[in-house]
């Protein structure tokens, strides 16, 4: 947390990140192992451990995927070391198969644990989809807890850590965009002496689960002991009368959103609330006493109908059986996305018949007139300098070559930008994390059902490591027909620039083992071309080589750091960059704008010139190459 | 100074990579020091560079709201992008809302494309004044090339919120914060910058 050196952190409060709380936390209950692969809005916690790792004498990395990071984690956590694993909602999908395992086994006898953060994405602001991982704690047989606040994650990842090492198991803390990527006061703890944790794994252990039923059981009764801790867990509140007729349960972001709405509609004294922070194993029993006295029940919570699934099975059969409840099944809550104060408050209008005054009709009215043409959308692309414009152009330029005929399965990372209306849209299937060649060897075995384009399947250089290496052997050994392209960029650049195998150095900084995308290709015995995206003839002309030969895995590795990775180092633009305005022949061309669309390119809105922004141009020159009139023109920059 | 109603809801807006969040950030540190009671929600697409990123901070004397503004329901909206402002305005815009825009204007890429157009200075400065109670326009970006430093416009308009006294506080505390946050090499631009924001609405 050293970007946070305010006046307050001499005091017991800070001003922290959600994800600095949960690092704080960690801190707090002597976490000594932390591993991750990056994925937002987790990816602060690695960062911010990596940090202070030297310092509390941590091991932090970045594992090649979120399943490896768990088994490691794990690992540490059997040979009796507090450890931690985080990620995001679509990470936990690769994580599951290993995780499933270990809730069956525990974590052995020497006093470990292991708390698995994952951050869901409500909105899917950042991500492809906004699954709920709250649906897996109850598949895997692990607890899971969620925050409601920044101040209570720090306090809560503490008590996962102790319920981990007391029950011997792995804990879920839930977290979500609006807690990870909020920031708030928090009050601190007390930071345990840094020392350096001792490893003590047992030889003599048995942690597998391949005594099945009986590993099931136990893991069934460990839950059923965790819930009768979690019906009196400190994390669960009441707020509010007792005796409510309308009782708001929340969870998450859905607390504060309740709490807002209710006081918006001075509702604060006639509504109860119960704060409902340990998810699984589901506290039945609290549910049911604060049901009592209700006739309604609203639940607030992200981003399935969870809780409200739960809520109703522990009320039916009861007294409270006749209760409504209310929430995404009744209709009262949008079923997706996440929870604002504004659905709370329609929500709780609906059931209530209590409005509040936002802005008034004449306001609105004057926005719709003001507003109506000219609220242009701002739509995604790549960075000024990025080299995956580049590869996209050139990809463009080779598919129409070839007459358009062309299969193109992607990947996860800043080349996903690719499928957005402003991005160039060559790739037809995009997926999870890996899926680019597992789908394109799939294609290409369909020449022996009378279809036998080119397909071409692109990934990054993170996403190589993380998933693309079994689907590259399989497509291989399975005789598939296809061209790979690897966006070797150096960096895991949209998640914030994390280190990954191929960069040279760990997440601490340290010097590291770099593993060579295009030795590593070389060795599995199929032919690997390389080149430079910003070359645009150069790499067009590779791709239609490569589509020529026709049979067989191709590699073709574009190499080009990520232009904010380069800046960031050397600090320099290597280029200026001028358009000729006697040259250029405005929208009667428009190929740089309007094509290649580079955003630190500008059109003169009355003449149709082109010209080059300053502040935003990072002279990478490449926009030279693209210019038919060449009427861009660089010069070099002395250095 | 005192809020002018609690909690009070800020938020500051642009493109990405333009530093918002930083500012927010720093505004957020300054008012935890001072005893507020805060949160910040940061709001971001799938990309580094270029999209839509607003912080909302929701700052009060009494308890820590949750970080999403009501609809509606924005005080202050500080921006570095004009259309952006407007944008902002569109979801949580009143008729008490005060906003302070950057005058540079960052095209869409969908107006590169030749898709959409950008409104007209003239269309775009009346909406924004036609939808605040207060609008104020800085020509930061500009100030911040002419200190040979395109990447300090957020410190320059960050100047002019404290030049027009919009928040509780001053520029000591904003000054503070800046040495134990930014490099030392830095902080002589800063300063620079953070006068020049000043001296536009002083």
């Amino acid at each position: 947390m050293s970007d946070q050196k305010s006046k307050t952190a001499e005091t017991e409060k800070v001003f922290l990140l959600g994800n600095e709380a949960l690092v704080r936390g960690a801190l707090e209950a002597g976490v000594n192992y932390a591993s991750a692969y990056p994925g937002t809005p987790s990816s602060e916690i690695i960062e911010r451990l990596s940090r202070v790792a030297k310092e509390r004498h941590l091991h932090v990395e970045w594992s090649s995927n979120e399943k490896v990071a768990c088994e490691g984690a794990a690992a540490a956590a059997v040979a009796g070391l507090n450890s931690l694993s985080a990620m995001k909602n679509a990470g936990l999908a690769v994580a599951l198969d290993f995780l499933t395992h270990a809730s069956l086994t525990g974590l052995g006898d020497q006093g470990g644990s292991l708390v698995v953060v994952v951050c869901d994405d409500p909105d899917a602001h950042s991500s492809g989809d906004e699954t709920d991982s709250r649906w897996q704690a109850r598949f895997a047989y692990a607890p899971m807890l969620e925050p409601t606040s920044v101040n209570e994650a720090r306090e809560m990842i503490r008590y996962c850590f102790d319920l981990s090492c007391e029950y011997g198991c792995y804990v879920f803390l839930r977290s979500y965009t609006r807690l990870s990527h909020g920031s708030s006061i928090v009050e601190l703890g007390p930071l345990p002496e840094a020392t350096v944790g001792q490893a003590h794994p047992d030889c003599n252990a048995a942690v597998n689960p391949y005594l099945g039923k009986a590993h099931h059981q136990l893991a069934l009764d460990r839950l059923d002991k965790i819930k009768e801790v979690f019906e009196a867990s400190k994390f669960n509140q009441h707020f509010g009368p007792e005796d409510a007729e309308l009782l708001v349960i929340a969870s998450g972001n859905g607390l504060s959103c309740g709490q807002e709405a209710l006081d918006m509609l001075g509702l604060q004294n006639e509504v109860g609330v119960l704060k409902l922070a340990t998810l699984w194993p589901f506290p039945v029993e609290l549910v049911r006493k604060h049901a009592k006295t209700a006739k309604k029940i609203l639940i607030l919570e992200e981003v399935d109908p969870v809780v409200e699934v739960l809520v109703k099975d522990a009320l039916n059969g009861t007294d409270a059986a006749q209760v409504e409840v209310l929430g995404k099944e009744s209709g009262h809550v949008p079923m997706g996305g996440e929870i604002t104060p504004d659905r709370a408050l329609e929500a709780l209008s609906k059931i209530t018949g209590k409005t509040c005054q936002g802005p008034s009709e004449a306001y609105q009215a004057k926005l719709k007139e003001v507003t109506e043409d000219i609220l242009i959308s701002r739509g995604l692309t790549w960075c000024p300098g990025c080299p995956h414009r580049g590869s996209f152009w050139a990809l463009d330029k080779a598919i129409k070559a070839e007459g358009g005929e062309v299969f193109v399965t992607g990947d996860i990372g800043c080349y996903t930008l690719d499928v957005f209306p402003e991005g160039k849209c060559q790739m037809n299937m995009l997926h999870a994390m890996g899926s680019s060649i597992g789908l394109s060897a799939g294609l290409g075995q369909m020449h022996k059902f009378g279809w036998d384009k080119p397909v071409i399947s692109i990934c990054g250089d993170s996403t190589f490591f993380h998933a693309v290496l079994p689907g590259l052997v399989s497509a291989i050994y399975n005789q598939s027909n296809l061209i790979h392209v690897v966006l070797d960029n150096d960096a895991t650049a949209m998640t914030g620039f994390q280190a990954h195998a191929g960069v040279g150095y760990n997440a601490v900084g340290d010097d590291a083992p770099r593993i060579d995308v295009v030795k590593l290709c070389e060795a599995l015995g199929v032919p690997v071309t390389v080149a430079d995206p910003f070359d645009l003839r150069g790499t067009t002309k590779a791709l239609r080589e490569l589509m020529a030969q026709k049979e067989g895995v191709r590699i073709l590795v574009l190499r080009r750091t990520c232009e904010l990775v380069r800046m960031k180092a050397q600090k320099t633009k290597p280029h200026k960059v001028v358009v000729n305005q006697d040259k250029c022949k405005g929208e009667e061309c428009g190929t740089c704008y309007s094509k290649f669309r580079c955003p630190a390119l500008l059109k003169d809105t009355e003449t149709g010139k082109a010209s080059i922004r300053e502040d935003a141009c990072p002279g990478c020159g490449v926009c030279a190459s693209v210019c038919p009139f060449k009427a861009i023109e660089i010069q070099e920059v002395a250095k | 100074m005192r809020l002018a109603t609690d909690p009070y809801n800020l938020i500051v807006c642009g493109v990405g990579g333009q530093g918002n969040i930083l500012i927010a950030r720093l505004i957020g540190r300054i008012l935890a020091n001072d005893g507020y009671y805060l949160a910040i929600g940061e709001t971001f697409g799938a990309a580094q560079r270029g999209g839509s990123v607003f912080s909302s901070l929701r700052i009060s004397k009494t308890r820590t709201y949750g970080p999403l503004i009501p609809k509606g329901g924005a005080n202050l909206i500080v921006s570095l992008e004009p259309l952006e402002t407007l944008r902002m305005l569109t979801n949580f815009g009143n008729e008490k809302v005060v906003s302070i825009s950057n005058t540079q204007t960052t095209m869409p890429v969908g107006v590169l494309a030749g898709r959409n157009e950008y409104p007209s200075e003239e269309k775009l400065r009346g909406a924004i004044q036609d939808l605040s109670q207060r609008a104020l326009f800085v020509p930061a970006t500009d100030i911040a090339v002419e200190l040979g430093a395109p990447i300090v416009s957020n410190i320059v308009l960050l100047g002019a919120v404290l030049g027009a006294q919009l928040l509780p506080i001053s520029e000591e505390e904003v000054k503070e914060d800046m040495r134990s946050t930014f490099p030392a090499s830095k902080l002589e631009l800063n300063y620079q910058a953070l006068q020049r924001g000043i001296d536009t609405v002083a």
